[in-house]
């Protein structure tokens, strides 16, 4: 009976009106690996937020060694053995490794026994096969071993099944080898391991079972080596229609852009050109380094190396000031934080960009030319407002979204980057968000678009390239892009 | 139907919105009929033109305070600046001439600003640090300066400023009403005060729409000093003395003023009207105190309770 460690039947829940899981079953047998993939909103995290207790299921059953059990509370989770891993890793950085290790249990009535708490501390470490000093302070320690404190953390208190979310994301090649092999160790003391990842290397190279995810539901489970990549791929992205995409008049003239190996902070030598008139796509998955490359090319971040060239002429870029002034535009991913004064009206902030044009004397602000103007941005993007004097706030995602797009279509901008342009916007503002992009792309505008939607990617791009972990994995032309040619690039496979 | 929703909606907002921007006015004119009632001494027109003319530096020091918070700001130094001002001014207006007085007053509170917003606005220090330094600095240099004894002021253009009026106003009400009016038109006329306002709301987006935020930030400390310039020069007239010891607690009252008045210390909320009836409000409260014989250190308490009364109010009518 007890075949299974951890069984989770039929689960359901949804956040307002969003189904986030609609009738999932996964099931973890005792001592294996279980890879679960999926893109990004595939329903994975909440998932396993529901399996350890962050999150209450709206309906459905969990079984854990063969006991229904209801999962109410982290707390109640620890205590049926479900221990979570997260990407941001829950440590005391002034604290010592030991102290971390076993921060909610350092001693009776609050006394700590620093010999015994150390003993104890190198020996759950040393079962890890890691040789650590307890005594050390978090703080000074890399990252890796960050992540083997948190992981000796969860295990010292008896944990079943230990969950981890993207634990290689923060990790080097090197480290995540080491990372693996203690999984490995792990596997063999019967602990049961959900490991969460959307790359495919890693996933196929550790995993004993692997269960796909998309919209909230299971499209495929089974054992790794009756899969293969493609298959697993293909169950992740499904299918979607491509008719969306308006059609472009506009044909790709000479050069305007070209970034030379460029590297920053999160992103490394990173080369390609951008034509006027052509649509270049930006595809990755989330934190691969996409949003970090544009903003160094506009300059609201530093770039470590490289060279950025506007039609033939190499520009120093500093500031998003500089970008404006050199003819780059960038509307970013996050609207609200990044992209608009929230409580400010229509007006102020659709100029923002092209004050300049509206200044009198003194720096005067000529109010009947800035109202013209607005009106005239509002009626050409068909902005939903009854006056320009409506605080941005007030408007729907899809129309502030517009605003944000307008700000840059008076300004001499020759090359425009668009960040996730339709992220939460509905599906009507998305096609008059791509017939405004077809509208750069007539006034010979070079275009750079990023999103994390491959159907966008492969029907508004007319050339992409794919960026994994900072490193840019490939180019595909037009007739290349495809869901599976993009996404083998992205989760650091390769194509043929 | 549908249409007819909509836009009561976004009407009850503006109209919560509206009300909100005159609640300092109200309060004005409240405390005002109050003060009336309260004493008879209150509403002379020579307790009414002292009255302002002791708030006139306040008043100026509060519309350079204003800038700075609008920005997210905070500047914590305008009352040593003022004392400094002051204190370089009698000097060089007791040793050499009024215009050198003049030019030194204004090019030492120019650098004081200088240096603290190139910290805030270059170096990312916190305003709240920054400027805590300068106080301490500017407070320093003016016992320097004064070596810790007030200096007689004897030039009788500047006694006349101080103490004189046209039509009955005093000069130093006319100069806080003219630097009034110019914060008021460029908060709401040019670039740089909406900027300075976007700024405060969400910096981030300011920049990221190409404009050099920085460069605002730092004028925005300049202007505050500069202002606190002519709140030394004034002080001097008055008084008669460039004292070391003036301007103690004016950051408070100059901050306190901005947040009667509606202001949010996170930044991108505050007008120089309502700031301008913050001034009044606090400056009537102590007067009517003082006409009725309320002693120093409770009126201190009192003033406590009234900015938080003040701002409670700003808030429920927010949510």
């Amino acid at each position: 009976m007890n075949e299974y460690r951890v069984r989770m039947e039929n689960i359901y829940k949804s956040f307002g009106g969003v189904k986030a899981l609609k009738g999932v079953s996964l099931q973890v047998r005792q001592g294996e690996i279980h890879a679960l993939v999926g893109e990004n909103g595939a329903g994975k995290s909440t998932l396993m937020k529901i399996l350890s207790g962050a999150y209450k299921k709206d309906r459905g059953e969990i079984y854990i060694d063969g006991a229904c059990v209801e999962i109410g509370s982290p707390r109640r989770g620890r205590d049926l053995g479900v221990g979570t891993i997260y990407q941001e890793f829950e440590l005391a950085s002034d604290l010592t490794v030991a102290e971390n290790i076993f921060l909610d249990r350092l001693g009776p009535h609050g006394i700590i026994n620093w010999k015994n708490l150390n003993r104890r501390a190198a020996k759950v470490l040393a079962d890890l096969g890691f040789d650590l000093n307890p005594e050390e302070l978090v703080g000074n320690i890399s990252v890796a071993y960050q992540q083997v404190v948190e992981i000796a953390k969860v295990l010292s208190a008896d944990t079943k099944v230990l969950i981890l979310d993207e634990p290689t994301a923060v990790l080097t090649p090197k480290e995540s080898e080491k990372l693996f092999h203690t999984l490995r160790l792990l596997k063999q003391k019967g602990v049961s391991i959900i490991y969460i990842s959307h790359r495919m290397d890693e996933i196929f190279e550790i995993a004993d079972t692997i269960t796909i995810m998309r919209d909230g539901e299971v499209t495929g489970s089974g054992r790794k080596d009756d899969m293969q990549v493609d298959h697993v791929i293909e169950l992740m992205i499904g299918h979607e229609l491509a008719t969306l995409y308006p059609p472009r008049e506009a044909t790709p003239g000479e050069e305007i852009l070209r970034v030379e190996h460029l590297s920053g902070k999160a992103f490394s030598d990173v080369s390609f050109t951008v034509r006027r008139g052509e649509v270049l796509g930006i595809s990755g998955l989330v934190g691969s380094g996409r949003t970090e490359i544009v903003r160094a090319i506009f300059g609201a971040d530093s770039k470590l190396s490289g060279h950025i060239l506007l039609n033939g002429k190499e520009v120093a870029i500093h500031s998003p000031s500089d970008g404006m002034r050199h003819g780059i535009g960038l509307v970013p991913e996050n609207r609200k934080e990044q992209g608009l004064v929230l409580d400010m009206p229509i007006r102020y902030n659709i100029t923002m960009c092209s004050i300049k044009k509206v200044l009198g004397k003194l720096g005067i602000i000529q109010r009947r030319k800035e109202q013209a103007l607005s009106n005239d941005l509002i009626a050409k993007l068909n902005i939903k407002t009854d006056t320009p004097e409506t605080p941005v706030q007030d408007l729907s995602g899809g129309n502030q979204q517009k605003v944000v797009i307008a700000k840059w279509f008076n300004t001499d901008s020759q090359v425009i980057i668009l960040d996730e342009p339709t992220r939460g916007v509905d599906v009507g503002a998305k096609v008059e968000i791509y017939h405004l992009i077809n509208e750069f792309a007539r006034r010979n505008m070079g275009i750079i678009l990023i999103s994390s939607e491959l159907s966008e990617i492969i029907g508004m791009c007319d050339r992409a390239i794919v960026i994994d972990a900072g490193r840019q994995t490939g180019e595909l032309q037009k007739s290349e892009l495809s869901e599976l040619n993009i996404m083998k690039l992205a989760v650091g496979g390769k194509v043929k | 139907m549908n249409g007819v929703n909509i836009s009561k909606l976004a009407q009850k907002p503006a109209a919560r919105t509206v009300l909100k921007n005159y609640i300092p006015a109200i309060v004005f004119l409240l405390l005002l009929i109050v003060s009336s009632i309260l004493s008879d001494a209150f509403f002379t027109s020579q307790n009414i033109f002292n009255l302002l003319r002791q708030l006139s530096g306040t008043t100026i020091v509060s519309m350079g305070m204003l800038l700075v918070i609008l920005t997210g700001g905070i500047d914590l130094s305008v009352g040593s600046v003022v004392a400094m001002t002051g204190v370089i001014f009698s000097y060089y207006a007791a040793s050499s001439n009024l215009a050198t007085a003049l030019l030194m007053a204004f090019a030492c509170a120019a650098l004081a600003g200088l240096i603290a917003g190139y910290f805030v606005a270059f170096q990312n220090m916190a305003p709240f640090v920054v400027t805590l330094a300068s106080m301490t600095a500017a407070r320093g240099i003016a016992y320097i300066v004064s070596k810790g004894t007030p200096i007689q002021i004897k030039n009788p253009i500047v006694l006349a400023f101080g103490k004189g009026s046209i039509f009955r106003i005093p000069f130093p009400v006319v100069t806080a009403v003219i630097i009034f009016i110019i914060i008021w038109l460029v908060l709401r006329y040019t670039s740089f005060g909406r900027f300075v306002q976007a700024m405060g709301s969400n910096e981030t987006a300011v920049k990221l729409s190409g404009i050099r935020v920085e460069y605002y930030k730092w004028a925005v400390y300049v202007i505050s000093a500069l202002l606190c310039a002519f709140g030394g020069i004034i002080s001097d007239g008055r008084t008669g003395v460039g004292s070391p010891n003036i301007g103690n607690g004016l950051e408070l009252d100059a901050i306190a003023s901005c947040v009667i008045g509606g202001a949010s210390l996170s930044g991108g909320r505050g007008s120089a009207p309502n700031a301008l009836m913050g001034v009044l409000i606090l400056g009537m409260i102590g007067n009517i105190m003082n006409l009725m014989n309320i002693a120093g250190y409770p009126q201190q308490v009192i003033k406590g309770v009234i900015i938080i009364a003040a701002v409670l109010m700003q808030r429920s009518k927010k949510s």
